[in-house]
């Protein structure tokens, strides 16, 4: 690792403060990525912003079916929130298959979120829940938030405080693990509000996560497992690596997608 | 057998200070004024050096130095070695191309070291090393064997051309194709062999120290043969004659065979400490030893089986394609030759064997051996092939395998081996009555109920462990001897501590001996210490691989007390005024037998150094070394039996259970031979399922450089094993011990994949399994 100078921000002006004043800054939210490249020396800041102890970025609050996760939630206590429990177990189930115990105690929704690694999970909540990303400067919509592989819409300095949704009438993450990293090959998040269905894939998609309208349709049209068996899902769109080609991933996206249906009833 | 002594589930004595995190790894080493080591290592996997600039890293903050191969060349320095000459069919010794500890004018492979720096903090060294500048001419590379062989490959050493090393055979080729061409049946398949990064838990580490008012260097090293080390750092890599170099493996965390070869980076830290007249230590990262720790594995092979019409085998023709990597490593020209095709006959009375080995330079990491070391390779072709030529026979495939069991011992195999004990179908009965082979049907008619198809596989293996006797492996080309040594030290209270030449790097030594001698001498197990790891206290020792520490170590260690034995009966018989041939050792004494005369063991041994009251002429002390070079090698064998499920709609295999049922001749400590085959069999399944370096094949870069790509098997891949053992004693050394510490890893990976196929009903698959290779043979795609 690369010299670098941390600083522990206790507010999230502070932090944006912070940043303002660092050379090549970082914000460090968890750092279940970002520490590991920088030992790799692929990333060298000059300054890390610790985001992870601002007190206000913490916490879910659910109130009726709408919920609001703070940003620098970690991902054991999404997992553990029995109020959220309660309105979107799926978003739990999510958080519990992150990583490992010592990630998912340390990295944070809001962290991931910002990465948007392609094989990450939380991006496909995010996007199927239609979440409303609230940062320190305006409100994104989810349709708006995620650009490509590693991109979004945030802007330099930008630092997403939380998340917020309504909870969905039904909803189910599945994902297939990569065998090496565990990260997905293939995640599929569904969601059902009403007659508004969201279908959010990760893992698998060549630029980033994305939604599949021709699942969505179909499961609007009716809600089960076998309304997917006539979608196609186009191989052309996916990523293809040492693990798995591209034809595989469009498999298991479709697999996935129907397993996830299955699993939210 | 005592609640200590051989036969007794003692927990072991290492691991106290193991889990209690008070090891002492070469890591942990530290000494004053020692400095940090990084090495500027090649990115490119083939490459002309055409200047290396230095100059900027010499003047980065806290750097005492930076060394390039040059300089290490003109001090004498040696080239690395194989230190096992194999002969081509045509007679002429193997192509070893020159593999310098720190490359100038070649790099071969990604992670090639080209220079070294030395620095105050380990942050520093990692700073200068990327301000050395290496200017390179990139040249093409390849990373593929076959691809290697062909016209126009680029070629890797100048004195190898057509980058093959060697091109040798063994068997009777005209016996074999006549038995082909006669055959009721020929099973012909072609076999992968995926190569394998060994992954042991401790990075590799060296810790050179110069002592310039002694002109003496000592080495601390994570080896698993500190004297093969010194002997050849000072015989063949002239760092310095044997009397002037110390070499110390202290806890060493794993090998797997990766760390019994001597690398470019011990050598190179001792020739830096003596250039920069500080202590030099380097520690491998992850990364480092994904790229530079030596490879297994990587075969490919093509396969012909012949059959008569009662599905005998008669005769087995096969030739291999084995990848070296871009250097000959120290046991290298061994591993696809006397400890592979010399096991092609397997359990089998198998008339007549072919092989062909053509041994070939790549541009990637040398490959040397891992846990099994060709004998892997050697069961999973055949056994691939057994199971392979069963389907298409229309029989099952115990009964195949039981038609042609060997039955008879000892047998003579037309491949050199001459197995002495064996009891082929007792494991492979003790194997299937445990898998409840005979439910199978149902259980997969239940699977596909549930949409699962599940399958059965089994593996019948035997192994040639022990590396030995001397004259055999020299006769076969080995440089080096293969024996072991001990040294039984008594001390004048009694208390024993055991001198050995095997080294312990999480075998558990240091209980297993300490019952041996208990059992012997009827000492408790807390009153025995074993030495090893250090050429300063062990005079000479050959280490620690090939299954060879229980059956040729301790058998050393047998020897010594054997001695130990002789003398303490003649003092005990002069102190109890007994005739020495009627004295018994029991429970710690020395008695007259028959009788309630006795003399405690500590009386005996204080007797021998207060030497008061001995026999006429006897020399006080009570120490005894041995040599002990066993009369063969040792064959344990067993059956292993797998059952899966596989997911058509991912291909995901999931392991349903697993049976291994071997005979590894007497046993001394079950609960750690049960810990040897369940790491083993965990190794076999991650080569089967999981594990597979992949490097890019127009490039030579390492794609499974981390362990974001290169899967090693966790916990929830691995279902609870189901271990027995049939027992029949080897006859080749005193204890009976055939060895345990490679079974696992060999056996298991044909059963895995046999298991698959069946399950599949393709039988056209490689290693690793993975979900995506399943889903495309169930789907075709």
């Amino acid at each position: 690792m690369y010299e670098t100078n941390y600083h522990r921000a206790s507010s999230v002006d502070e932090a944006a403060r912070l940043m303002g004043d660092a050379g090549e800054g970082k914000y460090l939210a968890g750092g279940m990525t970002l520490i590991a490249t920088m030992k790799q020396r692929l990333a060298a800041p000059s300054d890390l912003i610790d985001l992870r102890h601002i007190g206000s970025m913490k916490g879910i609050t659910v109130n009726g079916r709408n919920v609001t996760i703070g940003a620098g939630t970690s991902h054991y206590d999404v997992a553990s929130s029995d109020a959220l429990k309660a309105v979107c177990p799926a978003l739990c189930h999510l958080a519990s298959h992150i990583g490992d115990p010592h990630v998912r105690h340390m990295g944070t929704i809001g962290g991931s979120v910002a990465n948007d690694d392609p094989a990450a999970d939380y991006p496909s909540a995010v996007l199927a829940l239609n979440m409303t990303v609230r940062t320190n400067k305006r409100e994104i919509a989810a349709d708006d938030f995620f650009v490509g592989m590693f991109e979004t819409a945030l802007e330099e300095g930008e630092i997403i405080v939380s998340f917020s949704f309504e909870a969905p009438d039904k909803a189910a993450y599945q994902k297939f693990p990569n065998p090496a990293s565990r990260y997905a090959m293939a995640g599929v998040f569904v969601a059902k509000k009403g007659s508004d269905v969201r279908v959010a894939v990760t893992g698998a998609g060549s630029n980033g996560v994305f939604r599949h309208q021709g699942m969505e349709a179909a499961l609007k049209a009716a809600w089960a497992p076998d309304a997917l068996a006539a979608v196609t899902v186009d191989a052309g769109m996916m990523m293809a690596d040492i693990h798995g080609n591209s034809d595989y991933r469009a498999n298991l996206v479709k697999v996935m997608a129907k397993r996830a249906v299955a699993a939210a009833g | 057998m005592g609640v200590e002594g051989i036969g007794a589930r003692v927990a072991r004595k290492e691991d106290k200070r193991f889990l209690t995190g008070k090891g002492r790894y070469v890591d942990d080493m530290k000494v004053a004024g020692m400095k940090y080591a990084v090495f500027v290592r090649s990115p490119h996997a083939h490459a002309k050096i055409k200047s290396i600039d230095v100059s900027a890293a010499k003047d980065m903050p806290g750097v005492i130095d930076v060394l390039e191969g040059k300089a290490m060349k003109e001090d004498g320095i040696g080239s690395l070695i194989c230190g096992w000459m194999i002969h081509s069919k045509d007679g002429s010794p193997m192509n070893m191309g020159d593999w310098r500890p720190l490359a100038y004018e070649t790099v071969r492979y990604v992670g090639d070291a080209v220079a070294i720096v030395v620095a105050d903090s380990l942050g520093e060294a990692r700073d200068a090393a990327e301000a050395v500048v290496v200017d390179y001419e990139v040249l093409p590379a390849v990373t593929e064997a076959v691809d290697a062989l062909k016209p126009g490959a680029p070629q890797i050493h100048a004195n190898a051309p057509g980058n093959q090393i060697y091109d040798w055979h063994i068997g009777d080729e005209g016996a074999v194709d006549a038995a082909l061409a006669s055959a009721a049946h020929v099973t012909e398949i072609e076999i992968h062999n995926n190569r394998l990064s060994p992954n042991p838990m401790e990075p590799r580490a060296a810790l050179g120290i110069y002592d310039t008012a002694e002109d003496h260097y000592t080495c601390y090293t994570t080896s698993q043969n500190p004297h093969v080390a010194r002997l050849v750092m000072s015989a063949f890599y002239n760092v310095a004659p044997e009397n002037k170099l110390r070499v110390i493996a202290p806890d060493v965390g794993g090998g797997f065979g990766s760390k019994i070869y001597i690398y470019p980076e011990e050598i190179t830290c001792l020739w830096a400490s003596k250039k920069t007249g500080v202590p030099v230590k380097w520690t491998s990262d992850r990364t480092e030893a994904f790229l530079t720790d030596a490879h297994g594995r990587d075969h490919v092979s093509k396969v012909k089986m012949a059959f008569d019409a009662n599905h005998r085998v008669t005769a087995l023709k096969v030739d291999t394609t084995a990848n070296f990597g871009a250097y000959m490593s120290l046991f290298s020209g061994a591993v696809p030759t006397y400890l592979y095709a010399t096991l092609l006959s397997g359990q089998y009375n198998l008339p007549a064997i072919y092989a062909n080995v053509h041994a070939v330079y790549t541009n990637t990491a040398p490959v040397d051996a891992y846990r099994g070391a060709g004998r892997p390779e050697a069961t999973y072709l055949l056994e691939r092939t057994m199971e392979t030529a069963a389907r298409e026979l229309g029989i099952s495939p115990a009964e195949l395998r039981s038609i042609n069991f060997i039955r008879q011992f000892p047998h003579q195999t037309p491949v050199i081996m001459n197995y002495d004990t064996g009891n082929f179908q007792a494991s492979l009965d003790a194997a299937m009555a445990e898998a409840d082979w005979a439910g199978f049907p149902a259980r997969k008619a239940e699977a596909e109920r549930r949409g699962k198809k599940r399958g059965i596989g089994m593996s019948c293996y035997i192994e040639a462990c022990g590396i030995a006797p001397s004259a055999a492996v020299g006769s076969l080309g080995a440089g080096v001897g293969l024996w072991e040594s001990a040294e039984v030290r008594v001390n004048a209270v009694g208390t024993i501590e055991v001198l050995t030449g095997s080294h312990s790097h999480g075998q558990g030594h240091e209980t297993t001996f300490a019952q041996l001698v208990a059992t012997r001498l009827g000492v408790p197990l807390d009153s025995i210490s074993i030495v090893h790891g250090d050429t300063d206290k062990v005079q000479m020792g050959m280490g620690t691989y090939g299954s060879r520490s229980g059956a040729v170590g301790m058998s050393a260690i047998a020897k010594a007390l054997d001695k130990v034995e002789v003398k303490a009966k003649k003092i005990a018989a002069h102190l109890l005024e007994a005739s020495e041939s009627d004295i018994v050792i029991e429970n710690g004494e020395l008695k007259v037998a028959g009788t309630d005369k006795s003399v405690p063991w500590f009386q005996v041994a204080l007797s021998a150094y207060t030497a008061h009251n001995l026999p006429a002429g006897m020399e006080p002390g009570l120490k005894e070394g041995a040599f002990y070079d066993p009369a063969n090698f040792t064959f344990p064998a067993g059956c292993y039996i797998c059952e899966v499920e596989v997911d058509p709609d991912t291909g995901k295999t999931q392991l349903i259970q697993f049976v291994a049922a071997d005979d590894f001749g007497n046993i001394i400590n079950p609960m750690i031979v049960e810990g040897q085959v369940h790491g083993g069999i965990a190794q076999g399944i991650g080569q089967a399922l999981l594990e597979g370096v992949q490097y890019d094949a127009s490039t030579g870069q390492l794609l499974t450089a981390s362990y974001m790509d290169y899967a090693m098997p966790r916990a929830d891949d691995l279902p609870s094993y189901k271990v027995s053992h049939q027992t029949t004693p080897c006859t080749s050394n005193p204890l009976g011990i055939k060895g345990c510490g490679e079974a696992g890893a060999i056996g298991s990976p044909p059963a895995v994949i046999n298991a698959i196929t069946d399950a599949i009903g393709n039988n056209n698959l490689t290693m690793p399994a993975t979900p995506a290779k399943v889903w495309a043979a169930m789907h075709g795609h």
